[in-house]
């Protein structure tokens, strides 16, 4: 079978924070139309490999390619392109506090994309719909719902102009277990309906196991393993065996 | 060869190289970010909506404060001047010398402060708290420039709302000076209102006006400044409503004494 082409890639990648080194030559890759979960324990350089390819912090060294274009790329370059066709959902959800949740969903439709804000408001109750929130949440502020609720807006506000790469930092972190699950089963559900490429970073086993194609190991700023969900189980990896272990106590 | 210098005797020069190349990057970054705001305020798109509501927040809400700021210190300022022309019989000069003092240096520079202390820090605490909570990242990844979103609606609201302000305390002040003066220290109303207003010039108005223009680019730009540029969580957020505040007002102090020599010659 034809390997797909990767849609993004690090490629020799070195962050260094200080005198410490964060990513160590990473080399990785995302096929198109994939899940890749980069899993990893805290400090590994995960949140750090997602922002460099949002373009929020700079590489020391490597590239970074969107669809075969170097990042960032000048003022309309690759990063503009990207942020385009992405949509994002941060630790915290980083909503807006200062606008109401439907604003929220529809900002990029009317600050980016110069929509009337009806017609965005009509699109941002329709995202709102497909992560199974009522439209009574669309005129509260994010400080009125719980965190599980923010989620579900940042997920919203990351689908609501049709992304076709999603990214998902630590998207079940600080949720109860039966909210986590719920978070996942959204995530799978979207990623598929809208046939897009998703990368996440997670130190959650079971949500790992969950919303995963491919998974990739990040241990001391580099990948050590990468595999499907089902070869998981079979790594002899000392920091996949470690991780898989700790997932499965927690599941207990 | 070479004579190895003691450390110790080192030390005062790298503390003297460290504290310039430190002051070198803040005035760097500092102006890079003020090209990058004057930048985003000058050129389109323009986020209108944002720049109204900032006009509110920054000018018609400081309204109450640099009113009554004005008329104590236009009070106060006859008082002082009634006592210091008392000392060679040049009372009358009350009406004109407060006019004059309240519209080219009190006014502005009391407005801006009254902005600086309001203004700078909430400014700064705003926008330092959605640094804290990767709200300004995720502006970006939402194709939206936070330069054009938060940096320039705030600036644009500091230098048309300050003059405005100013204005508004230009008047208010002067009616403190006349009332202080008609009602204890003896002055005729009309006879008052017609000294100030024969004594005054457009330029007294207008250089204070230009004046406030300044300063409210400098409140604003300070507020931006320190808030897009904090770290550390909530420690940080007060950081940088601290400094913003700080170097505000330090500031406010330094580009009134140079616009007021350029004015002068």
């Amino acid at each position: 079978m034809k390997a797909r082409a990767p849609i993004l890639e690090w490629r020799g990648v070195t962050k260094r924070f200080g005198g410490k080194l964060v990513l160590d030559r990473l080399d990785l890759t995302v096929a198109a139309g994939r899940s890749l979960v980069i899993m990893g324990g805290s400090g590994q350089g995960k949140s750090v490999t997602l922002k460099l390819a949002l373009g929020l912090l700079r590489p020391d060294a490597g590239k970074i390619r969107f669809e075969g274009r170097r990042l960032p790329g000048g003022l309309r370059g690759a990063q503009q392109r990207l942020y385009r066709v992405a949509g994002v959902l941060f630790q915290g959800a980083a909503l807006f506090d200062s606008l109401t949740v439907w604003e929220n969903v529809a900002f990029r439709l009317i600050n980016a994309d110069g929509l009337g804000r009806k017609v965005a408001k009509a699109a941002a109750l329709e995202a709102l719909e497909q992560v199974r929130l009522e439209p009574a949440v669309a005129d509260l502020y994010p400080s009125e719902l719980s965190g599980g609720m923010q989620k579900r807006v940042g997920l919203a506000r990351a689908i609501v102009a049709r992304p076709k790469i999603l990214f998902f930092d630590e998207p079940t972190t600080g949720l109860d277990p039966v909210t986590a699950d719920a978070i996942n089963l959204l995530i799978v559900d979207l990623v598929k309906r809208l046939g897009c490429t998703a990368v996440s970073i997670t130190h959650d086993v079971g949500s790992a196991r969950t919303i995963a194609d491919e998974i990739a190991m990040l241990d001391q700023g580099k990948v050590v393993w990468r595999g499907s969900v089902a070869d998981l189980d079979q790594s002899r990896d000392p920091a996949v065996r470690r991780f898989v272990r700790s997932g499965a106590r927690d599941a207990t | 060869m070479a004579t190895a210098v003691p450390l110790t005797l080192l030390s005062p020069v790298n503390a003297v190289g460290r504290l310039t190349l430190g002051l070198m990057a803040l005035v760097g970054s500092l102006a890079l970010f003020a090209f990058r705001g004057l930048v985003a305020s000058l050129s389109l798109p323009w986020y209108g909506g944002q720049v109204l509501r900032q006009c509110v927040a920054v000018g018609f809400m400081s309204l109450p404060v640099v009113g009554l700021t004005a008329v104590f210190t236009g009070a106060a300022l006859a008082l002082n001047i009634y006592t210091g022309g008392g000392r060679f019989n040049a009372e009358q000069i009350v009406p004109q010398i407060v006019a004059l003092g309240i519209t080219r240096e009190l006014a502005p520079v009391l407005a801006a402060l009254m902005l600086a202390g309001r203004v700078a820090a909430t400014i700064a605490a705003e926008i330092g708290a959605m640094r804290a909570t990767e709200q300004i990242d995720a502006m970006r990844t939402l194709s939206t420039d936070p330069f054009r979103y938060l940096v320039a609606p705030r600036i644009l609201a500091g230098i048309a709302t300050l003059p405005l302000l100013t204005a508004v305390a230009d008047i208010i002040g002067i009616a403190g000076g006349w009332l202080v003066s008609t009602l204890s220290l003896g002055f005729n109303p009309t006879l008052y209102a017609r000294a100030t207003i024969e004594f005054i010039e457009p330029w007294d108005v207008t250089s204070g006006l230009i004046k406030a223009a300044v300063f409210g680019f400098i409140v604003t730009l300070m507020g931006c400044y320190h808030g897009y540029r904090a770290v550390g969580g909530a420690r940080g957020v007060g950081r940088a409503a601290t400094r913003a505040m700080v170097w505000s007002g330090v500031l406010i102090f330094a580009t009134d004494y140079v616009l007021t020599s350029l004015f002068t010659h």
